[in-house]
């Protein structure tokens, strides 16, 4: 009776936090709870099915329909998805084969630019044909093609990168990062392919006019812009679920174990028979692979983009989401995503936000013994500035307090359980001895 | 056209020479760390940053009480080489310590700390200076004196505060040259350096010797700050990024680890992205312009590690088993 | 946390919001903060008005830190709060741009006080206008007043690589050249700090006038630098450099530059006297030349507001009809008359050509030229 306790109060939760979501659709707590049950499904063990349909139902109904009364939901949401197939994908390079990327955010830009720059008229800059090529089918050929540029880039990096031992790498991928932005941000002349830092607007998205009648015939708004976020969230979820397919069956196939036995040990390894260029240039390039089809749709959804989305922050915020999950850990990965995302983009606005309106009307917080005004508060506090401040803070007391993350990689789970039962029989031992 | 290039060549020079002082004066603060802990400090860049603002503090509050424009300048760096040296010590004894106490084998967490420890620096020196002025971007003051310019032979002309950077780089690398051989404390650093456990069984306690590795290379950190504020004036705490990255190749440049690498690979990397901004411009004719100074340390870094990974005046290691 | 926001702002009913985006953080933050304050004024004074026809007016200023896709973010979160009916903003074209492509979306109306590019209008989006003049107008007055009253002869133009400085550079030395000048480079740096490369190559190329096409952040390092290392040519750039903070950072090498400027000083506008003083009441400080226009900017957006709630009834309006109304209305602004053109482009602007004789702002008017926009 007793485990099976988590398992209902999971289903009890998940069916408060969906009444007080479609009750509320505007409360930033209410989603809160509803991403605290998805996190629950992921951590908690056992019971697969039935988390799985909490998961689905929460994914598929609650989230779609209190999103047709605040679209600004699909627009975190899938946000939050884009940036948890990135930490997937991350969580490859970084988590299962050990080396440090800080030039992620590189791949991204490269998948975007590959549909910004062709689903735009920037191509007729320098090239004959008629540009912006049309959202259908292009956009998906394109989106394809993103994987090969992410994953053909990733091994251009990696080349040269992967042959030095790790902390170097750290910096050289930082550095190769970088160039990629600033060759992104310069390349506007002598011959301009990606305008530089003006960036390109607007970009071409599929059509969605097959999405208007079904939504007519719900009694829904059938405007283009609610179709796109419904048609954005659909994409993301469906790249996602393929993303997690990928990395499952890598975890557990010869490559998975490879990269695995070069991060626990280079030259054990290498003892072993394991090429290590090809097999961290495999870890690279797969992980650049999710990176870059998540720059096409990105492109797409943001109608926009400039090599300043790309900087190194990008990369340290993808980082973040990695440690804070567990790195190696595919769930872990997901959550992390989940957390920093939300926390980057609603919670800390939301916070600054409700500051703001504090000071404007001049609140007083009066607690019998203090009262303050919140009009004397300095318009420097803001929270949803300090991102580099709590993106830090995350990285150094995860590593401080828990470097296996929230979510710690099953095998790690197994190799610690063993050495508790280790430690708790040599305990015993003395304990009889004694 | 090439003869005024020609002309201007000696001007470029002088000018990446300066650079080229900041770089290596921060440097050593990467090649000193990594010399003792085998560890990429990533924010160092920080301690750079935090020393150009302390100076910044020094001129806004004794400026109105002090005529000399040199003991201003003095106490900028005395006051930013006290604050930066102390931030890398509280650093190492607050994030790095704890992880090496720990044991752990993992090479990734060491260094995803130093990355964590910068990126909260740079939104904690945002936060105090906007609280304490309203404001995170901040001036050097002018000053006419220091700005008076001198001619030189061959078209080159150099301010009083080009001459006050280059006396004090000198001095302090005469100082820690003079440190690191002949003090007891010198060959502490180096015997920590060379073999950590072994020092450590001959009497030497090695987290003394690192924490003050840590004040040593933090504190030219923080005189590289006001050196940097001085000449270019205007800073901001998110100004210790690029100087930073680029600082950490000079210091594999010179050969991680050695000092008079850090300081060599400062000077010829200054000198390298001045003459690089300066005539990139000129010899494609307009096509690459001095956007791509930036990425010129970058590539410098990456054909290095590739093909001289042991720097200019390093040696060859064979990794340990 | 949530709850209280939720309490705070859906109870009382029909809300209306006028947002403000400009660059509340970052180097130019001086320059955005002066907007916002501009917008806050007009909102919080109509605020009793709307009160009477049964709305709650809120002002929700908006950072946008005067970088594209910070904005677009931005832009993202008020599109789909559905109590935003008007924008003013944003200031840089090159964040203007991206962004109204969003608020397209939703047929939403921008105001901007000062994106001065061509593009933002040209592309002919019937929600987006503004009340500042244009980049192809200002960089030619600009450059006739370089060559014909300046008389230089050797130009070397600078940007900073964005929509605003980049197309003000452009169309500066476009003029500059047919008026017979010789324009030895256009160098375009995203550089804040050290500007040595470009400051040696000015004594390879030696010109008598350095043209800065971009915001003051960079500009006052520029000059400062520049005059430091002896590089005595004159100094002219756009109204990127309309801010008190130019002279704070240049410093005494402020003295002796020119900028061309949209938004005219507060002291040659009549009916912006009272509005100076309500400013310095309010906040203590005095205002700048784009707090008028971000004023005047606001004003539109309210009489725009005001006609569609009348034309709908007294009820609330939706988004297109407030956008349709901004095209309608004309309103007697602080800096002049205001109406929009089918482009929206303001029918009729001024220029004007400012002049520091000494490092303290405001600089002294030198030119004023009024011009009607061109229309493709």
């Amino acid at each position: 009776m007793t485990s099976r306790r988590p398992i209902v109060l999971l289903g009890i939760a998940a069916v408060a936090a969906s009444a007080a979501l479609l009750a509320w659709p505007r409360a930033t707590w209410a989603l809160i709870a509803v991403l605290g049950v998805l996190f629950g499904c992921l951590s908690v063990r056992d019971y697969k099915p039935a988390r799985f349909v909490i998961a689905l139902a929460l994914l598929l109904v609650v989230i779609p329909t209190a999103g047709t009364h605040n679209t600004f939901l699909f627009e975190l949401v899938t946000t939050m998805g884009i940036f948890a197939a990135m930490s997937l994908g991350l969580n490859i390079v970084v988590g299962m084969a050990g080396l440090l990327d800080l030039g992620y955010a590189a791949f991204f830009a490269i998948g975007a630019y590959t549909w910004a720059i062709f689903g735009s008229g920037q191509a007729s800059e320098f090239m004959s044909g008629s540009f912006p090529l049309p959202g259908w089918p292009y956009f998906y050929i394109f989106s394809a093609l993103a994987v090969i540029t992410g994953a053909l880039t990733g091994t251009l990096i990696g080349l040269p990168a992967l042959r030095l031992r790790g902390d170097y790498l750290a910096v050289v991928t930082l550095g190769l990062g970088e160039v990629v932005r600033v060759t992104a941000n310069n390349l506007d002349h002598p011959i301009n392919i990606t305008n530089g830092p003006q960036g390109i607007t607007p970009i071409q998205r599929p059509p969605v006019g097959w999405l208007l009648k079904p939504l007519e015939w719900l009694g829904l708004d059938s405007s283009p812009a609610l179709a796109y976020s419904i048609f954005f969230y659909v994409l993301v979820l469906a790249v996602i679920g393929v993303v997690v397919l990928v990395n499952v069956r890598l975890d557990r196939s010869r490559f998975g174990r490879a990269w695995v036995a070069i991060r626990e040990d280079e030259i054990a390894a290498r003892a072993m028979g394991i090429s290590l260029t090809h097999t961290k240039l495999q870890a690279f390039a797969t992980g650049a692979a999710f990176s870059g089809v998540m720059g096409a749709i990105f492109a797409a959804k943001q109608l926009f983009v400039s090599p300043e989305t790309f900087t190194l922050l990008q990369s340290i915020t993808i980082l973040a989401m990695v440690i804070l999950g567990g790195m190696g850990s595919i769930r872990g990965a997901l959550v992390g995503a989940m957390a920093v995302a939300l926390l980057n983009l609603e919670v800390l606005k939301s916070f600054s936000d409700f500051l703001v309106h504090l000071r404007q009307t001049g609140f007083v917080l009066n607690l019998g013994i203090v009262s303050y005004n919140f009009a004397n508060l300095s318009d420097q506090i803001e929270p949803a500035k300090y991102e580099r401040m709590i993106f830090g803070l995350i990285l150094v007391l995860m590593m401080i307090f828990r470097p296996s993350g929230l979510i710690p990689e099953s095998r790690h789970r197994l190799e610690l359980g063993e050495r508790k039962k280790a430690r708790d029989a040599a305990k015993g031992g003395s304990h009889g001895a004694a | 056209m090439s003869e005024a290039l020609l002309e201007l060549l000696p001007s470029v020079l002088l000018e990446g020479l300066l650079l080229g002082c900041v770089y290596a004066m921060i440097a050593l603060g990467y090649t000193m760390v990594y010399g003792v802990l085998g560890l990429i400090n990533f924010a160092h860049s920080e301690v750079f940053m935090v020393g150009a603002v302390a100076g910044v503090e020094v001129y806004r509050y004794l400026g109105p009480h002090v005529d000399n424009p040199y003991l201003l300048a003095l106490a900028a760096l005395v006051v930013a080489a006290f604050i930066s040296g102390g931030l890398a010590m509280a650093m190492e004894r607050l994030a790095y310590r704890p992880l090496r106490k720990r044991g752990s084998t993992n090479r990734l967490v060491p260094l995803i700390t130093a990355i964590g420890v910068s990126f909260f620096l740079q939104d904690f020196v945002r936060l105090i200076e906007g609280l304490w002025h309203g404001e995170f971007y901040m001036n050097y003051p002018a000053d006419a004196h220091l700005e008076a310019m001198h001619d030189l032979p061959l078209g080159m002309s150099i301010q009083n505060k080009s001459i006050f950077v280059i006396a004090v780089t000198v001095a302090m690398m005469f100082a820690l040259d003079h440190l690191v051989r002949r003090t007891r404390l010198g060959k502490a650093i180096r015997a920590v350096a060379q073999d950590l456990p072994t020092a450590s069984l001959m009497g030497i306690d090695p987290d003394k010797i690192i924490a003050r590795t840590f004040l040593i290379g933090g504190a030219l950190g923080g005189i590289a700050g006001v050196m940097f504020g001085l000449l270019y004036s205007q800073i901001n705490p998110f100004v210790g990024f690029v100087p930073g990255i680029k600082a950490f190749t000079a210091a594999v440049l010179g050969g991680i680890g050695n000092i008079y690498g850090a300081m060599l690979g400062g000077l010829v990397l200054g000198t390298i992205e001045t003459l690089g901004g300066t005539y990139l411009f000129f010899l494609t004719d307009g096509a690459l312009g001095n956007e791509y100074k930036d990425i010129l340390a970058f590539i410098i870094l990456v054909l290095l590690l590739l093909f001289r990974p042991q720097g200019l005046l390093g040696k060859t290691q064979g990794e340990k088993v | 946390m949530g709850a209280l926001l939720l309490g705070a702002m859906c109870v009382r009913g029909e809300v209306i919001k006028v947002a403000s985006g400009s660059m509340l953080s970052g180097p130019q933050s001086s320059l955005g903060e002066m907007i916002k304050l501009g917008a806050q004024i007009a909102i919080e004074d109509a605020a009793p008005e709307f009160d009477a026809l049964g709305f709650d007016l809120q002002f929700l200023p908006q950072d946008d830190q005067a970088q594209p896709d910070v904005g677009v973010a931005v832009a993202k979160r008020l599109v789909n709060d559905p109590d935003v009916l008007a924008i003013v903003g944003h200031f840089n074209s090159g964040v203007t741009i991206p962004t109204s492509e969003v608020y397209k979306e939703v047929n939403l109306a921008m105001i901007s006080p000062g994106s001065t590019n061509p593009r933002v209008t040209e592309r002919g989006l019937n929600n987006v206008n503004r009340v500042c003049g244009r980049d192809d107008v200002q960089g030619p007055v600009g450059a006739e007043f370089a060559v014909n009253d300046l008389k230089a002869k050797k130009i070397m133009v600078v940007h900073d690589k964005t929509a605003y400085g980049q197309g003000i550079a452009l169309a500066f030395r476009d003029k500059a050249e047919e008026l017979g000048a010789k324009v030895v480079a256009v160098l375009g740096t995203e550089e804040k700090t050290n500007f040595q490369s470009l400051i040696l190559q000015m004594r390879a190329l030696k010109p008598d006038l350095v043209y800065f096409g971009g915001i003051y952040d960079q500009a006052g390092v520029l000059v400062k630098q520049m005059r430091e290392r002896g590089i005595k040519a004159a100094f002219l750039g756009p109204d990127g450099f309309e801010s008190s903070a130019f002279v704070e950072i240049a410093q005494n090498a402020a003295a002796g530059t020119y900028y061309t400027t949209v938004a005219g000083p507060a002291e040659k506008y009549p009916a912006a006297a009272n509005f100076v003083k309500k400013f310095n009441e309010r906040f203590g400080r005095s205002p700048e030349a784009y707090s008028l226009y971000s004023y005047d900017a606001a004003q539109v957006a309210l009489a725009a507001l005001k006609l569609a709630i009348a034309e709908n009834g007294g009820t609330k309006p939706s988004r297109s009809q407030v956008t349709e109304a901004v095209r309608k209305v004309k309103v007697d602004g602080i800096t002049g008359p205001i109406s929009f053109n089918q482009n929206g482009d303001r029918a009729q602007a001024d220029y004007w050509i400012i002049h520091f004789t000494e490092a303290k702002y405001p600089g002294t008017p030198v030119k004023s030229v009024n011009a009607a926009p061109p229309v493709k």
